[in-house]
C-alpha cells in the first residue's frame, strides 16, 4: 500500500512539548521537524524510534510512525525495522544514557552501517530519574551520583562512531542554527548517521554545575573535541548487503530422505555406544550407521555427548536401532561398547560394570585393558597389516561391531556413505577396512 | 516400508518455521540452540527472508520485535541464559502485543550450568520470566514431529493473540537424531497476519477485553507503538481506567480463549488408579514405561502436556477422574508438579526428578508407578 505524499507544513501533532523551561529537547525536535518538512517524507514511511528518559517521550509529538521501547535498546528495534523494510526512514532519538546501557548496540550499528539516523540528546545526565551521571558526564562534574565530582572519563560518542565506520558523524549543540540541515543530511545518508547534540538539562545539570549555553562550547573546546560534520563516508547499505550476501549462499539440505532397501538385521532394539576422542569422527561414523539402519527399514536414534570444547576431550555417540519407534533415547546398558581412546574409556567406564557376558566390548589396540563381565575383543588392524587413520577408526571398528552383532550389513553402510554429502571415498575405505577386520 | 529421515528437533523447528511463513530470524550463538541460528542464516535468505546474528541476545529479540512491527513474522532461539537476557523484551512484546516465536532449547542450569547437558529447568521461568506477571503461551514438543507441528502452531497462536509464544524444548530433543517417517511431519494451519483495512480504528483495543485487533504495519500507515502503559492510540497514559483496561485486556485475550490454546495427548487406561503427567523429552521415557507396565498387567494412564502455559486445566481435570495417584517426572526439582498439585484435589502427587544432566529412564518411571 503506497500513498501519495502530500507535503506537510509540519510533522508535529498538536500535543505541546512537556519539557522543562530552558531544556534543549524541544529545540532539537523543532529542528527534526524542520528536516522532515524539507525532505517532504511520507509520515507513514518515517518511524521515530525513541529510547527512554525525557528524550524518549519525543515520538509522541510527531504525526509520523513511532516506536517507543526499552532503555538502551532503541537501536535494536530500529535495526529490525530497517532490515524488514529498508525503504523506511528510521530515526532514533536517544539520551546520553542510551549510549551507556546500549553501548554494544551503538558500536554494532556503527560497524554494520545500518541505515539509521541516531540523534543523541546529550545533556550529560539522567534528567528524568534525578540527575544521575551518565557515560557522557564531563570529568569532575557534580551530579546526584557523583557528589564529589565525576571521576570517570566521558565517552566520545563521535570518535567512537567514526572509528567504527559510521557514515555520517556530527557534533553540535541545540543552539546550532543549521541543525535541521544536518539532520536532513543524516536522514538521506546511506549507512549509520550519528548526531551528538549537546544541550542543557535545566532541572539538574545546569544548577549543579553552574552550566550554561557558553559552557557547552567551552567544554567541547577544553576537551579538544571536534565539532560540526566530523565524518562523511560513502558506504554500502547494510540492509541491502544482508539480503544480497546471504541469498547468494542458497538453501542447504535440512535432512536427507532414506529409502528402505536392505533387509532388517534385527528384530529387537540393539544399543551401541561408541566412545572416542573429539576430532575422531565418532559422531559422523555413528550417523552413517543410523542412516544405514534406516536403509534396513529400522528405526534409529543417535544421542551425542561431548564437552564444551571442540577439538579436545571425549566424544561419545549412543546408537539405538530397532524395528519399532524408539521413545527413550538413553542407553543404560549397551549391547555393544566400542572404545577408541583413553578419552573414550573415561566416559564409557560407567557402562562396563552394568554389562554381562552376552554384551560385547570392542577395544582399539591403544586402549588399556578393561574390567567387565562383557566379552571383550581387541580389534587391532596391525594383525592384518592394515593401517587405519585415527579419523577412520570409529567407522572401521563400528563396522566390526555391527557385523559381530549381525545388526547392520556393511553393504548398508556403504550405501549410506555413497548417499552422504561428503567424505565418500574416505568412508568407503574405512568401511572396507572394517569388513576385512570382521572377516566379511 | 516408508522412507524416513534421520533428523532432530533443531531441523524440525527450522522446517516448521519456514513452513509457517517465518520471514525474520535473529539470534545469538548459544549451545544447544546454535544449530537453529546456523540453519536459519542459510535457509531464510534463500527464501527471501532476513536472518541476522545479533550482537547479543538483547539485540536479537529487539530486532525481532522491530521487524515484526514492520510486517515480518519473526522467530528467535536461545537457551536458558539467553532467556535471561530476553526477559525485558519479552515484557515489551507482551505490552506492545507483538506476535513472536521464541524457542528455548533448555540446558541444565542455573547460570552457565551444563551447556551440553539436558534440563527442563526453565518451565516456570518462561511463565514468569518478565516483570508484571502476565499470561504467556508456551508449547512443549515431546517428539521431533511435534517440534515441527508445534513450531507452526506457535506462529499461528502468536498471530491469533498478538503475543510472544514460547516453544520449549531441550538439548536432547533438539540434538538427538531420530528416524522419522517422512510423512510424519504434519503441517499445521497457520493463519495469515490479519491486515488492517483502516476501519478497525486504533491498533490497540481493550473492550471487549478478549478481543485482538489486527496489527498495524510501519510503512503502510502511521502506526504508533509503545511499551509504556498506553491508551488505544498508543499514547502514554496513567489514567487508571485506561491502564486497568489495558492490563486486563493483556490477560483476558489469553484467559478467555484457553480452549484455543490448551493442548494435551491423553492415553487413558480404564481402571487405572495412577496417572503419569509429563511433557517434553521426559514424555518419551513415559511412553516407553507405560507400554512395559501395561504388558506386565499394571494399569496406568498417561497425559502428555503440550501447552505448558496456559496450564491445560480442563484436560488435566478430566484425566484426574478416578485417579488416586499422579506421577510427574521432570528434569527439574518439581516445577510443573506445583501446577498439578493445585489441581489434584485429594490425589497423591509424586515427582520423579533429576537435575544431574542425565535423562529420566523408563525404569525410574516404572518404579514410581508400580
Amino acid at each position: 500500500m503506497t500513498s501519495t505524499i502530500v507535503p506537510l507544513g509540519t510533522y508535529r501533532n498538536e500535543t505541546p512539548y512537556p519539557f522543562c523551561p530552558g531544556c534543549g529537547h524541544g529545540t532539537i525536535l523543532d529542528h527534526l521537524n524542520g528536516a522532515l518538512v524539507d525532505l517532504c517524507l511520507d509520515p507513514a514511511q518515517v518511524v521515530i524510534v525513541t529510547d527512554i528518559g525525557c528524550a524518549g517521550l519525543s515520538d509522541q509529538y510527531f504525526a509520523t510512525s513511532a516506536f517507543h521501547g526499552l532503555h538502551g535498546r532503541s537501536l535494536t528495534y530500529a535495526t529490525g525495522i530497517k532490515l524488514a523494510r529498508p525503504e523506511l526512514h528510521v530515526i532514533v532519538v536517544m539520551g546520553d544514557g542510551g549510549t551507556g546501557i546500549g553501548g554494544a548496540h551503538f558500536l554494532t550499528a556503527a560497524r554494520r552501517n545500518i541505515g539509521l539516523t541516531l540523534l543523541v540528546f546529550n545533556n550529560f545526565n539522567f534528567g528524568m530519574t534525578g540527575g544521575q551521571h551518565s557515560t557522557t558526564t564531563p570529568t569532575g562534574s557534580v551530579t546526584s551520583t557523583t557528589p564529589g565530582g565525576n571521576p570517570e572519563r566521558p565517552l566520545d560518542i563521535c570518535a567512537t562512531a567514526a572509528v567504527n565506520g559510521a557514515a555520517y558523524v556530527y557534533r553540535g549543540t541545540s543552539f546550532d542554527d543549521d541543525l535541521s540541515v544536518r539532520i536532513a543530511e543524516a536522514i538521506v545518508t546511506p549507512g549509520f548517521a550519528v548526531l551528538d547534540i549537546w544541550e542543557l538539562c535545566t532541572a539538574y545539570f545546569v544548577p549543579s554545575n553552574k552550566f550554561g549555553k557558553r559552557s557547552l562550547e567551552a567544554t567541547q573546546r577544553d576537551m579538544g573535541l571536534a565539532t560540526g560534520v566530523i565524518e562523511r563516508r560513502s558506504v554500502a547499505d547494510y540492509a541491502a548487503a544482508v539480503r544480497e550476501g546471504a541469498a547468494s549462499v542458497g538453501s542447504g539440505e535440512l535432512e536427507q530422505q532414506v529409502e528402505p532397501m536392505f533387509a532388517p538385521g534385527v528384530d529387537r532394539p540393539v544399543r551401541i555406544v561408541v566412545a572416542g576422542s573429539a576430532g575422531g569422527k565418532v559422531q559422523s561414523a555413528v550417523r552413517l550407521a543410523g542412516e544405514a539402519a534406516i536403509a534396513c527399514g529400522l528405526h534409529a536414534t543417535q544421542r551425542n555427548d561431548y564437552p564444551v570444547t571442540v577439538k579436545t576431550g571425549h566424544s561419545v555417540a549412543e546408537l539405538i536401532i530397532g524395528p519399532d519407534p524408539i521413545d527413550y533415547t538413553g542407553i543404560d546398558r549397551p549391547d555393544a561398547l566400542v572404545i577408541l581412546s583413553t578419552d573414550g574409556l573415561r566416559k564409557a567406564a560407567a557402562y562396563l560394570p552394568r554389562m554381562d557376558p552376552a554384551d560385547r566390548v570392542f577395544l582399539a589396540p591403544q586402549v588399556p585393558a578393561v574390567a567387565t563381565a562383557a566379552t571383550v575383543e581387541v580389534i587391532d588392524p596391525a594383525t592384518l597389516g592394515l593401517r587405519v587413520a585415527r579419523t577412520d577408526l570409529a567407522l572401521t571398528l563400528l563396522v566390526v561391531a555391527l557385523e559381530r552383532l549381525a545388526a547392520i550389513p556393511a553393504a548398508a553402510l556403504e550405501e549410506a556413505a555413497r548417499a552422504g554429502p561428503s567424505h565418500t571415498v574416505t568412508n568407503l575405505n574405512a568401511i572396507e577396512q572394517g569388513r576385512r577386520l570382521a572377516g566379511v | 516400508m516408508t522412507a524416513r529421515v534421520f533428523t532432530d528437533g533443531s531441523r524440525a523447528i527450522v522446517r516448521g518455521a519456514l513452513d509457517a511463513g517465518c520471514t525474520f530470524f535473529a539470534g545469538y550463538p548459544i549451545t544447544p540452540a546454535s544449530p537453529i541460528l546456523m540453519m536459519m542464516m542459510r535457509e531464510l535468505p534463500a527464501r527471501g527472508g532476513v536472518a541476522v546474528q545479533g550482537e547479543d541476545e538483547i539485540a536479537s529479540i529487539g530486532m525481532c520485535i522491530g521487524a515484526t512491527m514492520a510486517g515480518a513474522r519473526a522467530m528467535t532461539a536461545t537457551s536458558g541464559p539467553g532467556i535471561s537476557l530476553y526477559s525485558e523484551n519479552i515484557g515489551l512484546a507482551v505490552m506492545g502485543e507483538v506476535p513472536l516465536v521464541i524457542v528455548d532449547v533448555q540446558r541444565l542450569g542455573p547460570a552457565t550450568g551444563g551447556a551440553t547437558t539436558v534440563g527442563q529447568g526453565d518451565v516456570q521461568f518462561v511463565r514468569w520470566g518478565t516483570g508484571g506477571g502476565f499470561p504467556i503461551i508456551a508449547l512443549a514438543p515431546s517428539t521431533v514431529p511435534e517440534c515441527y507441528s508445534l513450531t507452526m502452531r506457535a506462529f499461528d497462536l502468536a498471530e491469533r493473540f498478538r503475543v510472544p509464544v514460547f516453544v520449549v524444548t531441550d538439548k536432547e530433543l533438539n540434538l538427538t537424531l531420530r528416524s522419522v517417517d517422512a510423512a510424519a511431519l504434519e503441517p499445521q494451519p497457520v493463519r495469515a497476519r490479519a491486515t488492517r483495512t483502516g476501519l478497525e480504528g486504533p491498533p490497540y483495543r481493550y473492550e471487549p477485553p478478549g478481543d485482538v485487533p489486527p496489527l498495524g504495519r510501519f510503512g503502510d500507515e502511521v502506526v504508533r507503538f509503545t511499551g509504556s502503559t498506553h491508551d488505544e492510540e498508543a499514547l502514554i497514559t496513567k489514567a487508571p481506567a485506561t491502564v486497568g483496561a489495558l492490563n486486563r485486556h493483556l490477560a483476558a485475550k489469553i484467559d478467555d480463549h484457553r480452549d484455543e490454546i490448551e493442548l494435551c495427548t491423553g492415553d487413558r487406561q480404564g481402571g487405572a488408579r495412577t496417572l503419569v503427567i509429563s511433557y517434553g523429552i521426559t514424555a518419551g521415557a513415559v511412553r516407553d514405561a507405560v507400554r512395559d507396565l501395561r504388558s506386565d498387567g499394571i494399569a496406568v494412564s498417561s497425559l502428555v502436556v503440550h501447552s505448558l502455559w496456559p496450564v491445560p486445566e480442563t484436560a488435566i481435570a478430566g484425566a484426574l477422574d478416578g485417579v488416586e495417584r499422579v506421577v510427574v517426572p521432570e528434569l527439574n526439582l518439581g516445577q510443573y508438579r506445583r501446577e498439578i498439585e493445585r489441581l489434584a484435589g485429594g490425589c497423591e502427587v509424586v515427582g520423579v526428578n533429576r537435575v544431574d544432566g542425565e535423562l529420566i529412564s523408563p525404569a525410574l518411571v516404572r518404579e514410581a508407578v508400580a
